[in-house]
């Protein structure tokens, strides 16, 4: 079919000199790259790399500053432990990111849903397991509010999410007359609600069931998103929903079912917030929101969708617990961890910026 | 004469007070390549449109191989073996050839791993698409899991149509598949179409370019205010003679024509 085996005159008169011309089609380049440009070429092809080293130099480095405290095998399973919430919520987030979109609500969804647990179980006399699973279900109901706004009303992400971040924080001060559930309440009434607050050790770590649950999240929704189609439609929508649409992905389906299970992921991290900090404060978590998506970010998520692996928000979300960690053992004022978080967002999205101009 | 791949007759659709198609017949016959040309406006993107799904017509009839058919969306034209390449090629950037091929009609593992996991068979899926680009002369083997925007637009339109290929029986519809494309890119893509002709898939080709369809059509629809205006064979008339008939400058043969 190549042009040079037909003796016969083809095509119109400018192209003659074709047949002359290189024939080769999909050919690679195999030139000389500058080092710094394979670099570039290797993040493209492994968006996750840069938050593993991000994490490894960082643990090296407060390793050498604050030495042996910041290295004991308790203070790394207490940073594992302190992100545990954040990175679940992260693992929302990501879905929603990969999509091009955000959501603001995550945080509210997750205390909402442990108010409402905590409500049925501990004074409304449900069986806690009834509550919970109602949790659950109030958690997909509620992203799936989002998902529906977004899809069938279609309202921008921020927009609709900062809308029912202010309506689910208002269900919630409402639901819970703004008091705590006491942790005595629920050690009486309700103890499995604390489930995810117990712990084992393992010489010298102290593991809870918490950091288990976002480790086993993070699994489950990594394979979903790179093992199944539902996940090669998620990486598309974000990537170019109309392009999506057109090779026959049905997005609002798919959109939907994003939200609803990232309302999902929120209400199992009310659960487990419940035993992690062994109250159920309508005023905790307030920042949450903010909190998730600064791990995605730092785990090199793109904000533009369709780009990164959800594995990078579990290391942004460590990445933020081995700062705030590390920068604490070694005296620094608690305005110094929040002014070096800041600096690692802009860090981060700027070396995505970079890593997205790479070319062929 | 055997059965028309497609046949449409009195097709119409109204926007509120404007009428994209007008009466409009359309005939698609069996291993052709059917060029649609006509002025911008002229409504030669409705009429296909309407014949794969993506628009519902308000009158008139399409039979596919003598059989009705009413689409609601280009994903029942898709169903039955009816393939598009859209002018924006409709391809994910950051995804992986192999992903692109299959977006929408992924292969499963077999077994539980793919019933209850949904387990995607990816090494399938690549040989796959592996095979269809290099039975199109596109593709060297190893670059199968490369992100299609890391090629170049020619590349990417090959894939595009090796996607169509891959996975059309009935016919294949082209929207200025060398809008985009350098001299050298189209050549190979109006290679591709004729390539695609061989294989017995008739081609609905939308273009611009009155070299490119003198070149590849077989015969070609001329679309003028709303409605079929004539087919002509390319032989028996000029480039100038196919731009007088679309903007009304020369009256049109009868339609008997071609």
């Amino acid at each position: 079919m190549s042009e040079t085996t037909k003796p016969g005159h083809k095509g119109q008169d400018y192209e003659q000199t074709l047949d002359r011309s290189d024939a080769r089609v999909a050919a690679f380049d195999r030139g000389q790259h500058s080092p710094l440009e394979r670099v570039q070429h290797v993040l493209h092809n492994n968006p996750t790399l840069v938050p593993v080293i991000v994490l490894l130099v960082s643990l090296a480095v407060f390793g050498l500053i604050a030495g042996g405290k910041f290295f004991s095998a308790f203070n790394l399973s207490l940073i594992l432990q302190q992100v545990s919430i954040i990175g679940i919520l992260a693992a929302a987030q990501s879905l929603i990111i990969l999509t091009a979109g955000i959501d603001l609500s995550v945080a509210a969804i997750m205390v909402l849903m442990s108010v409402i647990m905590g409500n049925l179980a501990v004074f409304a006399g449900v069986p806690t397991g009834i509550s919970i699973v109602i949790g659950l279900i109030g958690g997909v109901a509620a992203g799936g509010m989002n998902g529906w706004l977004i899809t069938k009303v279609k309202l921008p992400p921020f927009i609709t999410t900062l809308g029912t971040w202010s309506i689910f924080y208002a269900l919630l001060l409402w639901l819970s007359g703004a008091q705590s559930i006491r942790g005595q309440d629920i050690d009486a009434n309700a103890p499995f609600l604390k489930i995810f607050g117990a712990s084992f050790n393992i010489g010298g770590a102290r593991i809870t069931l918490s950091a288990l649950l976002m480790i086993a999240v993070f699994l489950v929704l990594w394979y979903m998103l790179n093992k199944t189609a539902w996940g090669r439609h998620v990486y598309a929508i974000g990537d170019d929903k109309e392009a999506a649409q057109l090779s026959g992905i049905r997005t609002d389906r798919t959109l939907l079912s994003v939200y609803g299970l990232a309302g999902l992921v929120c209400a199992l991290a009310g659960w487990a917030s419940i035993g992690r900090v062994g109250s159920i404060s309508p005023q905790s978590f307030y920042e949450g929101n903010l909190d998730s998506i600064t791990a995605v970010v730092i785990g090199g998520i793109s904000l533009f969708g369709g780009r990164g692996s959800i594995l990078g928000a579990l290391f942004g979300a460590l990445i933020v617990g081995v700062f705030r960690s590390g920068l604490r053992l070694s005296g620094v004022d608690v305005l110094w961890q929040v002014f070096a978080i800041g600096w690692l967002i802009i860090i981060a999205v700027a070396i995505d910026q970079w890593i997205r101009r790479v070319s062929a | 004469m055997s059965t028309p791949v497609v046949q449409a007759r009195g097709i119409v659709k109204r926007y509120g007070h404007v009428t994209a198609i007008d009466h409009s017949d359309f005939e698609l016959r069996k291993g052709e390549i059917l060029a649609v040309i006509g002025d911008n406006g002229a409504g030669k993107s409705s009429i296909v449109k309407a014949i794969c799904g993506a628009t519902v017509p308000d009158e008139g009839e399409i039979l596919i191989e003598g059989k009705p058919v009413r689409f609601t969306s280009p994903i029942q034209a898709r169903d039955m073996g009816i393939e598009i390449v859209y002018q924006n090629l409709a391809l994910s950037p950051a995804l992986s050839i192999a992903d692109n091929m299959f977006t929408g009609r992924e292969i499963r593992k077999q077994g539980w791993m793919g019933k209850y996991l949904r387990m995607l068979d990816k090494p399938a899926m690549e040989d796959f698409a592996r095979e269809k680009l290099t039975e199109l002369g596109l593709m060297t083997v190893q670059s199968i899991k490369q992100p299609v925007e890391t090629l170049s637009g020619g590349q990417r339109q090959g894939v595009a149509v090796a996607r169509a290929a891959a996975f059309a029986t009935k016919f294949i519809i082209m929207d200025e598949p060398t809008a985009a494309l350098g001299v050298k890119e189209s050549r190979k893509v109006l290679e591709l179409i004729q390539d695609v002709r061989a294989r017995g898939i008739p081609i609905i080709l939308i273009s611009h370019n009155m070299p490119h369809v003198f070149e590849v059509a077989d015969r070609i629809h001329v679309h003028r205010l709303g409605k079929r205006l004539c087919t002509i064979d390319p032989k028996d008339y000029t480039m100038s003679d196919a731009v007088a008939f679309m903007t009304g400058a020369k009256e049109p043969p009868s339609e008997h024509a071609a």
